[in-house]
C-alpha cells in the first residue's frame, strides 16, 4: 500500500507540473496547446543532448531545456498564434494552428534527433529501501522532490511577482486587465514562453528516469487534457488537483486491475467522462471555462 | 437555382465519375484508386464532424465512431453471415443510437471541455475494442470477405465484388456516391429549418432556448446525423482494407477529421469535401520527400493558417467582396 501511494505521488508531481504549464496557455489566451507533448519531448531531448552528448552536467541540461523551450514558446506565440487568433472569425481555429504545431515539432524532433528511444546516465545512484515496504530508488525521488519545488516556485511565482499578478489579472478577465494597463500582448508571451519551460522542464526530469522518444508527444497531451479536465481548464489549483488524482488513480489502477488485463486506462476514462457528466467544469473550474 | 450553379454540380459530378477513372486508367497511377477512395471516405466522416462543428462544438471524436462502425459491420459479416449492403446501414444506425446515449450527457460540455471528452472518446473506444472478447482484442477481425451480390427479386443492382475484374474501380465508385450522397444531404440539412435552427445554437445557445428552441433534442440530433457519417465511412474501411483492428482508426484519425474540416473552412457546406481532399492527397504526394514529408506537410499547414485563418474557401468570400 505505501509503494502504491509513493508510486502515485511519484508520478502525480510530474503530471501536475505538465498540466500546469498546459493550463496556463489555456486561460491565458482561450488555446489548447496541442503541441504541449511535443514540447515535452522536445525539452527531454535537449536534456539527453548537454547531458550525454557534450558531457555537461545534468543541471545544466535542465536549464538548457528551459531556456530552449521558453525561446520557442515565445516565438510561437509571438508569430504564429497572434497573428491568426487576431485574423480568425472563430477562435476555434487555433486548434488547426496547435495541431499543425504539433505535427512541425514532431518533424524537427525526428531530424535533429531521430527516432531512437534516448536516456541519460542516473543522476543519483541508490534505492531507498524501507523495510521491503516502500522501495523508491534515490534518483525518482531526487525527480519527485525537484519537480514538487518547481511546482510551488512556480505558485510562489504566479501568487506574488508582478508578471504573476499581471498573469492572473489577464486569465480573470482579457478586456478588464487591458483597460487597467496589463499589457496584454506582452504577457501573452511571457505566459506562453513559461508554459512551454515547463513542458521542458519535465522532460528534462524524466529523460533521466524513463529516457525519452519521439512517440511520447501525442500520449503526453491526451493525459495532460485529461488532468486539466479532472481539476478544471484554466485553473492552477485544478491542474495540480487533476495531476495528483490521475497519478494516483494510474498508480492505484495497475495494482489492483492487474488481474483483469490491460483495462486501468478504460476504467479511467469512463470514470472521468461519468464525473464530467456530473460535474462539466471539472473540480475547480469555472462553468464554461 | 441559377445556371452557373447547376453547370458547377455537373463539372463536378463529371470529374469524379468520369473523368478520375479516365486519367488514371490513362496514366496507369492504379494505387491513386485507394488513395481517392480513401479521400472520399475520409470526407463522409469529416462531414459528420463538420455538421457538429455547426452546432458550435468542437468534434475531436468520430474516429471513436469510425471504429465501432468498422466493428459493427465487421462482426455482423463475419460472425453472423449478414450481407455487406445491410450491414452499412446498420453500423450507421448502431453508432448514431449509440452517440445519442453518449451524447445526452456530453453534449452539455462546451468548448474545449467538449473537444477534451471527445478527443478521451477515441481512447475509450480504442480500449474497448481490446478489452471486448467480441471484438477479437489486438488481432482484430481479419479476412473480412468482399461485399457480395446485391439483387432485388432477382434483378441484379451491384455485382459481386469478388468477381469483378477492377474492385478498385468499384470501390472508388462506391465511396463516391456516397460522398456526392452524404454531402447532398449535408447541403440539405444545411438549407433548411433544421439548419437555421442549428445555425442558432451555434450563435447563442442560451438565447434560442429562450426563444423556444428545444436545444438539448438539436444537439443529440445533430450529433447523432454526425455519428451515422463516421459509422457508415468505417464500415465501408473496413470492406475495404478485409480487415479491422483496434488502432484501426487512433486519436491521430479524429484529429485529422477535425483539420480537414477547418482547413476548408467552417462555414462552407463543401469545406470538409476540399479540406481532405487537400490534405490527404498532398501528403500522399509529399511521399517522394521522404524525411522531410511531415516537415513540409506541417510547415504548409501552419502557413496555410497564417494566410487563411478561415480556411482555404474562404477565398471565394473575398472575390465577391471585391466585386
Amino acid at each position: 500500500m505505501e509503494q502504491i501511494l509513493a508510486n502515485g505521488l511519484y508520478l502525480g508531481a510530474q503530471y501536475a507540473l505538465i498540466a500546469l504549464g498546459l493550463t496556463l496557455i489555456f486561460s491565458l489566451m482561450n488555446v489548447l496547446n496541442f503541441a504541449h507533448g511535443q514540447m515535452y519531448v522536445f525539452g527531454g531531448f535537449v536534456t539527453y543532448t548537454v547531458v550525454a552528448q557534450l558531457g555537461l552536467p545534468f543541471i545544466v541540461g535542465l536549464i538548457a531545456s528551459a531556456v530552449v523551450l521558453a525561446v520557442m514558446g515565445a516565438l510561437i506565440e509571438k508569430f504564429l498564434f497572434r497573428p491568426v487568433i487576431r485574423r480568425s472569425k472563430r477562435d476555434e481555429s487555433t486548434m488547426l494552428l496547435a495541431a499543425g504545431i504539433a505535427f512541425f515539432l514532431d518533424a524537427v524532433i525526428l531530424l535533429l534527433f531521430g527516432e531512437k528511444q534516448r536516456g541519460v546516465p542516473k543522476v543519483v545512484d541508490g534505492v531507498f529501501n524501507w523495510d521491503m515496504r516502500l522501495i523508491m530508488p534515490y534518483d525518482r525521488i531526487l525527480i519527485a522532490a525537484l519537480a514538487v519545488a518547481l511546482i510551488v516556485g512556480f505558485i510562489l511565482f504566479m501568487q506574488y511577482s508582478r508578471t504573476g499578478r499581471a498573469m492572473r489579472a489577464l486569465a480573470q478577465d482579457r478586456v478588464a486587465a487591458q483597460l487597467m494597463g496589463v499589457d496584454v500582448d506582452r504577457y501573452s508571451m511571457i505566459g506562453f514562453a513559461l508554459g512551454a519551460m515547463l513542458a521542458g522542464l519535465v522532460g528534462g526530469l524524466l529523460v533521466t528516469i524513463t529516457g525519452i522518444n519521439l512517440g511520447m508527444g501525442g500520449p503526453t497531451s491526451v493525459k495532460a487534457f485529461l488532468m486539466i479536465m479532472i481539476g478544471g481548464a484554466g485553473v492552477i489549483s485544478g491542474a495540480i488537483a487533476g495531476g495528483f488524482i490521475l497519478g494516483m488513480m494510474e498508480s492505484v489502477g495497475l495494482t489492483l486491475l492487474a488481474a483483469y488485463g490491460d483495462v486501468t486506462y478504460l476504467v479511467i476514462f469512463v470514470t472521468l467522462m461519468i464525473f464530467l457528466a456530473i460535474r462539466p467544469q471539472g473540480l475547480m473550474g469555472k462553468p464554461w471555462g | 437555382m441559377s445556371m452557373s450553379r447547376i453547370l458547377g454540380i455537373g463539372t463536378f459530378l463529371l470529374a469524379v465519375f468520369v473523368l478520375v477513372p479516365v486519367i488514371i486508367g490513362l496514366s496507369g497511377r492504379w494505387d491513386f484508386y485507394y488513395t481517392l477512395t480513401s479521400v472520399a471516405l475520409l470526407s463522409v466522416a469529416a462531414a459528420g464532424v463538420w455538421l457538429t462543428f455547426y452546432i458550435g462544438r468542437i468534434n475531436i471524436g468520430q474516429g471513436a465512431y469510425a471504429l465501432m462502425g468498422g466493428y459493427v459491420s465487421a462482426v455482423l459479416m463475419t460472425q453472423y453471415g449478414v450481407s455487406f449492403w445491410l450491414t452499412l446501414p446498420l453500423a450507421g444506425i448502431f453508432c448514431a443510437l449509440v452517440s445519442v446515449g453518449i451524447g445526452l450527457p456530453i453534449l452539455r460540455l462546451r468548448g474545449v471541455y467538449f473537444a477534451m471528452v471527445t478527443l478521451v472518446l477515441t481512447e475509450v473506444a480504442r480500449l474497448t475494442a481490446l478489452a471486448l472478447p467480441i471484438t477479437n482484442g489486438a488481432k482484430g477481425i481479419t479476412s473480412i470477405p468482399l461485399p457480395g451480390e446485391l439483387s432485388i427479386f432477382g434483378l441484379t443492382i451491384i455485382p459481386d465484388f469478388a468477381t469483378l475484374e477492377n474492385p478498385k474501380l468499384a470501390f472508388y465508385l462506391m465511396a463516391a456516391l456516397l460522398m456526392v450522397l452524404t454531402y447532398l444531404v449535408l447541403w440539405r440539412i444545411v438549407n433548411s429549418r433544421l439548419g437555421h435552427l442549428c445555425r442558432s445554437l451555434q450563435q447563442n445557445e442560451e438565447l434560442s432556448a429562450s426563444i423556444g428552441v428545444n436545444t438539448a433534442m438539436l444537439r443529440v440530433l445533430a450529433y447523432a446525423i454526425s455519428s451515422f457519417f463516421g459509422g457508415l465511412a468505417g464500415a465501408i474501411f473496413v470492406a475495404i482494407s478485409q480487415s479491422i483492428y483496434p488502432s484501426s482508426f487512433v486519436v491521430q484519425d479524429s484529429v485529422n477529421f477535425m483539420l480537414y474540416c477547418f482547413l476548408g473552412g467552417l462555414g462552407y457546406v463543401f469545406g470538409p469535401m476540399l479540406g481532405t481532399l487537400l490534405l490527404y492527397f498532398g501528403w500522399d504526394l509529399l511521399s517522394i520527400a521522404r524525411e522531410y514529408q511531415l516537415l513540409i506537410y506541417s510547415g504548409a499547414l501552419i502557413a496555410l493558417m497564417l494566410v487563411l485563418p478561415n480556411g482555404v474557401l474562404s477565398l471565394l468570400d473575398k472575390k465577391e467582396g471585391r466585386k
